[in-house]
């Protein structure tokens, strides 16, 4: 099904498997806090092609960021799922339970690759140690004699495959003595150690500098081509998303509002918050423009549509439609009610 | 409230503010609630050593008074004790504290090397040397107390001190012109001084213990008070027989200090400013 | 001399961190943040100040503003020198000159509630009826477009928006006239930026301000200043007009910032100018030309002397080969023209 990358020699291109590896359908998510109930995410619904880059777009509050904890199943004790399914390679990962989830899926099976480096890497422990155990960890042929000697070849291999200068001595140091845009690589790495079918990474490049960011960019771009794995990228910046992701999710206070080909949904997009959010961007316009309003609280969100109270274009029945996305040409699909009528504002 | 909502979900930290809120009534209207106020010195030798009954709940002692009355009355003592105690080593240690953690150089320097010196003295010992030199009293103990006490809050607020004033909002204060005093009464002590809550809070629980052994071993207060720790030593020579002599003012230690410790735990979480609500 | 003095002038202003020796402690290796920057900043003009992590542009900020002690050089305010002062005395001095943080929520007292916050700098400036700090204060909110209900508020119960709201007003009560910005819309989501960026400019003009714009926010600098500086490793390595950089950058460095910006339209062409490795410490900057390291058009020459700021007409370059440079790039990005909907025209793409 996937292509079981070896990590001592690239992967021959082969034709991208074209089911989808991630589905979310439906999630619906809350978490209870001494606020009240969060409604976190409404419904978010995806689904990431075998062997391409999906960009999660959404800005701050938007739920990204949970999205990305349900998938990988740490989610704070008091959230709760209300719906929705999330399948990974067959299986729903909201019915497996924490041993499968920790064994099976988690760093084996979908790597990740967190915002700051410095959450993924423990400063009192060599930089070498920390990565030979997340591989002996989830090696299959655990206590197998030579396996510490294999290991240590693959990681080696695996540094220098991610641009780190001097991989053997790298090995040694400790995470402090690295800069932020090793620190990045070595993050990455960490999370490719066990050739997973799915990276997730959230926000990698906000935190470091413009050049940084567009070395890591060109770096992701070849390890998925020769690693042949699937990314699911969040991210709050368009340039990032046009420049490395083939398919985009837009994500508006916990609602997926559009989603298909990244080059579509620029070019022409459906939804009116797309719209807004592109008409921001520098290169769309000289002034400055914003979107007039905030972002609503998940505490007490809009019902329907929870956009429509921002929308320039909101009709009298979008704060009762339920979120429904509406399938488009081309693997297009908005939730709107504007696409449903077939109006082109 | 946001505050009264979360604290009250900790059960611990609301049992621990029972306990201390019932010692300070206690406390307060000792003499009322008291059935035999007048056993402090008073002694009726024909009701000594009887058992716990209803007309006497905790018994009587060695010269007959009721041990109800004198646990009751004991509590002012031990709560006098611990509020001197701590608000004294609070006003010498946090003051030098704060100077300290300021600015570096040789006067934080000094002042730490001297709050060193004073750590290393056992407080018993010293309580035990400074009885020596006056005469062993109820004074006597709470002076070498706070002398050794004091050391505690003053590493504590130099951590928080030396932390704060390398932040942010100070650096921004320093920007709009605000004065050494200004930055460090108005903005850094409120900042650091919830730290300093929870320690003090958990220290009274602690002093009146060791009050309690200071007066056990005679360096404390002097017969007839009606302190806990004298009690018990009294208690010694009627014991097994006597066992409510003993029991009942330990419980009383016990249940106070628990107090305490468990109200200093709560007010952990408590102190977080991101609590603070406009409404 | 005819006419008003700059308002700001830096002249071959260098600073160095740590080396001092401390009592009972050992001393720290000094590093050269800030080395011989020159620059003049008119009233009323927004100065971009543009560079990566560790550039030197923070550093020079807070030296502008007195906190932080310049080791050499000249620093004048209206002509006036006032450099080479202690951190308390300079902002005496300085009164004039405000500084906005970055991080706007650590910027203020978590314990403080807005309203007493923002009085605060009236209270320290000897303003003592309490009323007229209250008018003063509540005008300024409504100035900066927040409810006059914020001031009973804390600082965690706001957004970023409104935190970076309150650090304008906060400053603005105190009627600067220089405000240095520091990174203003970092962490803040493309919709909100527009608003603090469109509030800028309105209390420029109502409060006849001047800004001295730290960011390394290359599109937000290109439509907000009207000068920019660009920054590497302590020192400035071009200073043009804001529209003529962004047209034609001359400087390696800069091309290579502009190169790595992430564009929406994927087949826009760019600047062949990828920057490779990482950018040296700067305890130990490479000898000669700081950027000559990781410049892909270094000779031999370049790396034994640092090439001087040299101003043409209004356009001031470090470099000693960037007339020889620029064609260069020129053919790469005639090649590599676009076909995307949009032809590029914005982030030095024009002609």
């Amino acid at each position: 099904m996937r292509a079981v990358a070896t990590l001592s020699e690239p992967t021959p291109p082969e034709p991208r498997p074209t089911e989808p590896i991630l589905q979310v359908r439906g999630l619906k998510l809350s978490i209870r806090t001494d606020e009240g109930l969060a409604a976190v995410l409404d419904h978010v619904d995806f689904a990431l092609a075998g062997g391409h880059i999906l960009g999660i777009v959404g800005e701050s509050g938007c739920g990204k960021s949970t999205l990305v904890r349900a998938i990988v199943g740490i989610l704070p004790a008091r959230a709760m799922i209300e719906a929705g399914h999330i399948h990974f390679l067959g299986e729903d990962l909201l019915g497996l339970s924490e041993a499968e989830l920790n064994g099976r899926v988690r760093g084996r099976a979908i790597g990740f690759v967190p915002q700051d480096p410095y959450l993924a890497l423990n400063p009192v422990f060599k930089v070498g140690a920390q990565l030979l155990e997340i591989m002996r960890w989830h090696a299959p042929d655990r206590g197998r004699k030579n396996a510490r000697r294999d290991h240590r070849m693959r990681l080696v291999e695996l540094l220098r495959r991610v641009q780190l200068p001097d991989p053997e001595a790298a090995l040694e140091r400790y995470p402090h003595q690295f800069s932020g845009g090793q620190r990045q690589r070595l993050v990455i790495a960490a999370a490719l150690a066990c050739a997973p079918a799915l990276v997730i990474a959230d926000e990698p490049t906000t935190a470091v500098d413009v050049t940084t960011q567009q070395q890591i960019l060109d770096l992701i771009r070849d390890l998925v081509e020769e690693f042949a794995f699937s990314m699911l990228f969040v991210t709050h910046d368009l340039g990032v998303v046009a420049q490395l992701c083939d398919d985009i999710c837009v994500i508006y206070a916990g609602q997926t509002v559009e989603s298909g080909p990244t080059r579509d949904v620029l070019a022409a997009p459906n939804h009116p918050y797309t719209r807004a959010l592109l008409a921001c961007h520098p290169e769309r316009s000289d002034a400055f423009v914003g979107i007039p309003g905030v972002v609503p609280s998940p505490f007490r969100p809009p019902p329907g549509c929870r956009f429509a109270p921002r929308c320039t274009y909101a009709l009298a029945v979008c704060p009762q439609r339920m979120p429904y996305l509406v399938g488009g040409p081309a693997g297009r699909k908005v939730d709107c009610v504007l696409a449903e009528i077939g109006a082109a504002a | 409230m946001l505050m009264l909502r979360k604290f009250a979900r900790d059960v611990p930290a609301v049992i621990g503010l029972v306990i201390v809120l019932f010692a300070l009534v206690v406390a307060i209207f000792g003499p009322w609630l008291a059935p035999y106020p007048g056993d402090i010195v008073a002694s009726h030798l024909l009701q000594r050593l009887k058992p716990p009954s209803a007309a006497f709940p905790f018994g009587t002692d060695n010269l007959g008074r009721d041990m109800l009355s004198r646990v009751i009355l004991g509590t002012r003592g031990a709560l006098e004790v611990a509020v001197t105690v701590v608000v004294l080593a609070m006003a010498i240690g946090v003051p030098l504290g704060l100077v300290a953690g300021y600015r570096a150089g040789w006067l934080s320097e000094t002042i730490m090397r001297v709050t060193d010196v004073f750590l290393a003295l056992p407080q018993l010992i010293l309580a035990l040397a400074l009885a020596q030199l006056l005469t062993p009293s109820l004074e006597s103990a709470m002076l070498a107390l706070a002398l050794t006490y004091w050391p505690f809050f003053t590493r504590l607020v130099y951590a928080e001190t030396r932390r704060l004033q390398a932040s942010l909002f100070v650096d921004a204060l320093r920007g709009i012109g605000a004065s050494s005093g200004r930055i460090l009464f108005a903005h850094i002590l409120p900042n650091a001084i919830s730290p300093v809550i929870v320690r003090a809070t958990i220290g009274m629980g602690f002093t009146i213990l060791v009050a309690a052994v200071l007066g056990f071993l005679g360096m404390g207060a002097t017969p007839p008070a009606p302190d806990w720790g004298l009690t018990i030593s009294e208690s010694r020579n009627y014991l097994p027989s006597a066992w409510w002599y003993s029991t009942f003012p330990g419980l009383a230690i016990l249940v106070t200090v628990l107090g305490f410790n468990l109200l200093g735990d709560g007010l952990r979480d408590f102190v977080d400013p991101r609590l603070r609500r406009s409404r | 001399m005819t006419g008003t003095p700059d308002l700001l002038e830096l002249r071959d202003v260098s600073v160095r961190l740590g080396g001092q020796r401390r009592w009972l402690r050992p001393s720290v290796a000094p590093i050269q943040a800030v080395a011989a920057v020159s620059l003049r900043l008119r009233r009323g003009e927004i100065l971009g100040l543009v560079g990566e992590s560790g550039c030197g542009k923070t550093t020079l900020g807070r030296t502008i503003l007195g906190l932080q002690r310049a080791s050499d050089g000249e620093i004048r305010l209206d002509g006036e020198p006032v450099g080479d002062l202690s951190p308390k005395q300079a902002r005496k001095r300085r009164k004039d000159i405000h500084y906005v943080h970055q991080d706007a929520a650590a910027a203020l007292d978590p314990w403080w509630s807005i309203g007493r916050i923002l009085e605060e700098g009236l209270a320290i400036q000897g303003l003592r009826s309490a009323a007229e700090r209250r008018a003063r204060v509540d005008h300024m909110l409504q100035a900066v477009g927040l409810e006059p209900g914020t001031r009973r508020r804390y600082p965690h119960e706001l957004s970023g928006g409104q935190l970076r709201r309150v650090a304008l007003a906060r400053i603005l009560v105190l009627r600067p006239r220089l405000i240095v910005l520091d990174e203003p819309t970092s962490g803040l989501d493309m919709s909100v930026q527009a608003t603090v960026l469109n509030l800028l400019l309105e209390l420029r003009g109502r409060f006849d301000l001047t800004y001295l714009f730290i960011s390394h926010d290359l599109s937000v600098v290109e439509r907000l200043c009207d000068r920019v500086a660009i920054m590497y490793l302590g020192r400035v390595v071009e200073l043009a007009p804001t529209a003529r950089l962004f047209a034609r950058p001359r400087h390696p460095y800069t091309r290579a910032l502009l190169a790595a910006v992430p564009r929406l339209d994927p087949h826009a062409a760019r600047l062949s100018a990828a920057i490779e490795g990482e950018p040296p410490s700067a305890g130990r900057p490479p000898p000669g030309c700081v950027f000559s390291s990781r410049c892909r058009h270094a000779e031999p020459e370049c790396r034994e002397v640092m090439p001087e700021l040299q101003d043409e007409a209004g356009h001031a370059v470090a470099c000693r080969r960037w007339r020889d440079i620029l064609p260069d790039d020129r053919h790469a990005l005639a090649a590599g023209a676009c076909d995307g909907p949009k032809p590029a025209r914005r982030l030095g793409l024009a002609q």
